[in-house]
């Protein structure tokens, strides 16, 4: 019934509010099951701990085939802005918390969350301009070290 | 199906471990499902967090997820992983004596 410590280390590397959710939904998951988990936020992902970004994450409706908008409109000035408006009509409904706040929760509830340095020196970010809840910037060896025995979720 | 023994009472269990009916529940019998999932001591809190996901899963028909606990039973997320360290999401619901929560927060 209680595993003895299982671990889960999950890569968040897409911004879009549609690829945010997963991995924090999952690392939240693991937390309410007793396991760890460990999130480490590199390439876009990084908009999902980036304080001026966090609330502002969209989906694009373009190239994604489960849509139900074609493509010639998809395209559209302003479509983004109306499927991202859209999608977190639906989570309010269902109460699904919006990011900063899964940030939150999770840290709150133990899950452990880094981000990549490479990706940091990439796009000029400081570890002040993440949200609080980022424990520390670490580098790809660091990751690996850490995720030792865990199982890898890659979003 | 399983019956166990809890606080001298015996009680219907499912596969992992969840009480099959929330009527054979006491108070006894949570304090020896605390102890077997790392609790040795209920407190007035694990109290408060239990009668409300009683209540809660008997006024819904659905076990509260932590997000819900934390809205409405008067304790923090941090507080509710304190109380129940090796998972709230499962472990309240143990204790409580309801189903396994099918919330995802």
């Amino acid at each position: 019934m209680e595993n003895a410590t299982r671990k889960l280390a999950i890569i968040c590397s897409k911004g879009s509010l549609d690829m945010a959710y997963p991995g924090l939904i999952l690392a939240n998951a693991a937390r309410m099951a007793g396991h760890d988990a460990m999130v480490f936020f590199t390439f876009w992902g990084l908009d999902i701990v980036n304080d001026k970004k966090v609330d502002h994450l969209h989906m694009s409706p373009l190239g994604n085939p489960s849509m139900p908008i074609p493509a010639m409109i998809a395209g559209l000035p302003g479509m983004e802005a109306l499927a991202t408006r859209m999608m977190v009509a639906d989570m309010d409904k269902l109460e699904i918390p919006h990011v900063r706040e899964m940030l939150e929760n999770l840290a709150d509830a133990g899950a452990e969350l880094y981000a990549c340095q490479l990706a940091m020196d990439m796009f000029k970010l400081e570890k002040k301009d993440l949200v609080p809840q980022v424990k520390d910037v670490i580098s790809a060896m660091d990751f690996i070290d850490k995720s030792e025995g865990a199982q890898v979720i890659f979003v | 199906m399983a019956t166990k023994v809890y606080g001298g009472i015996a009680v219907e269990v499912d596969d992992e471990g969840f009480l099959k009916k929330a009527t054979e529940w006491t108070p006894e019998v949570a304090k020896a499902i605390a102890v077997e999932v790392g609790i040795p001591a209920l407190t007035d809190k694990h109290w408060k967090v239990l009668e409300f996901a009683r209540q809660d899963t008997a006024s819904s028909g659905q076990s509260p997820g932590p997000r819900r606990i934390v809205a409405s039973a008067g304790v923090s997320m941090k507080e509710l992983y304190e109380l129940f360290p090796k998972g709230p999401g499962k472990l309240v619901a143990r204790v409580a004596g309801v189903p396994k929560p099918k919330a995802c927060l």
